[in-house]
């Protein structure tokens, strides 16, 4: 039912400096994430990508320095096509994803603490619904625990390396593009 | 000091410090940071609780890869909701809005409506990340930063979706009216 005291306050900590962060960072703001999916306010992007850029390097460094291991969820097609599609819907409609609704509820938002206890209810509707949820989970094709090196068949660090080139790139150009757009 | 109190900082920094979280968590705990399966895992052992009948003919509580507990990413999210409320207490950059004014200009500023309209997105949104295995945490930053397929796969839909979703419910009107912001 519990895990170690320890373990424990190590996530509330962890939780806390992700909390915090999501805050100052604006994510915890209902138009600065309807502004993203009006594609008006590119915040939202800005904060995943960097945190995708700068993670996977640190992160490939300690899976191959044997300190962490992988936690690769797996490619279940139905589950994640059709989890992606009501997922970025329900988002669109509440305002906030899962993280940042939380840290909208600390920053006093009412109606994200409502959209939270929607979550527990969708969450009871998952699990009741469970067993008959498996087939179309596991309906199209299961791909496995599979990551996108072992996919093509290259090096970690390729991959790594090109993430990192693509989002840096990337951001760039959204940066230049927004500026051009401010001047006029 | 002063940083703290700052109301925002820039959207790369606040990037760059996750993904050091991410390196921390996998660093200290080998995990990454996520959010939902929290709930899923309250919301299970609730059923068991009020429900434990149900619960015994469910098979999810026989599958080996399910463990309902309060664990290390129970606690984060109990984390995020106080380090959310520290950071905007620092601040000074607190609110108590029910309606936001996006949703009122398209929906009125009924309270019921938007709460309604939260509930349900809430859970429709949680549904969603239950079916896929995770959400804009576990698949956007950290399955997406682990390369994993499915992730890559996750947020590109998630996107499309929520694009497509806003326009439908604000439309371009609605989307001139977002000050654009960088």
């Amino acid at each position: 039912m519990f895990d170690p005291i320890s373990k424990l306050l190590l996530g509330l900590a962890t939780g806390m400096v992700f909390g915090f962060l999501l805050q100052k960072g604006r994510a915890a703001k209902f138009h600065v994430i309807i502004g993203q999916f009006l594609l008006k306010d590119w915040t939202v992007v800005k904060i995943m990508a960097t945190a995708v850029a700068v993670g996977t390097v640190g992160v490939y460094a300690l899976v191959s320095m044997g300190v962490a291991t992988l936690h690769i969820k797996p490619a279940l097609l139905g589950g994640v096509l059709l989890g992606g599609v009501l997922f970025g819907a329900g988002l669109a409609v509440f305002g906030y994803c899962p993280g940042t609704s939380v840290a909208a509820s600390g920053e006093g938002r009412r109606d994200a603490m409502v959209g939270v206890v929607g979550m527990l209810f969708g969450a009871g509707v998952y699990v009741a619904l469970y067993p008959a949820l498996q087939p179309i989970i596991k309906g199209l094709a299961d791909w496995g625990k599979i990551t996108l090196p072992q996919a093509t068949s290259l090096s970690p660090w390729a991959w790594v390396a090109g993430v990192v080139v693509a989002i840096t790139t990337g951001l760039l150009a959204l940066a230049r593009l927004s500026t051009g757009r401010q001047s006029v | 000091m002063n940083t703290l109190r700052m109301k925002s900082w820039s959207p790369y920094v606040v990037g760059a410090l996750i993904g050091v979280l991410s390196w921390f968590s996998f660093a200290t705990a080998d995990k990454p940071l996520g959010i939902t399966t929290a709930f899923e895992y309250t919301a299970a052992l609730t059923e068991r609780a009020v429900t434990p009948g149900l619960a015994q003919t469910n098979e999810y509580y026989r599958d080996p890869e399910k463990s309902p507990k309060v664990d290390w990413e129970w606690m984060l999210v109990v984390g995020v909701f106080i380090g959310a409320f520290m950071s905007s207490k620092l601040s000074n950059d607190r609110t108590s809005q029910t309606v936001p004014p996006l949703w009122a200009w398209r929906f009125g500023d009924s309270t019921a409506k938007r709460f309604t309209g939260a509930f349900f997105g809430g859970a429709l949104m949680m549904f969603g990340a239950r079916l896929a295995g995770g959400c804009t945490s576990g698949h956007g930053i950290s399955g997406a930063l682990q390369l994993a397929v499915s992730s890559w796969i996750f947020v590109l839909l998630l996107f499309a979706s929520g694009v497509a979703t806003a326009f439908l419910i604000y439309g371009k009107e609605g989307a001139n009216r977002v000050r654009s912001n960088q």
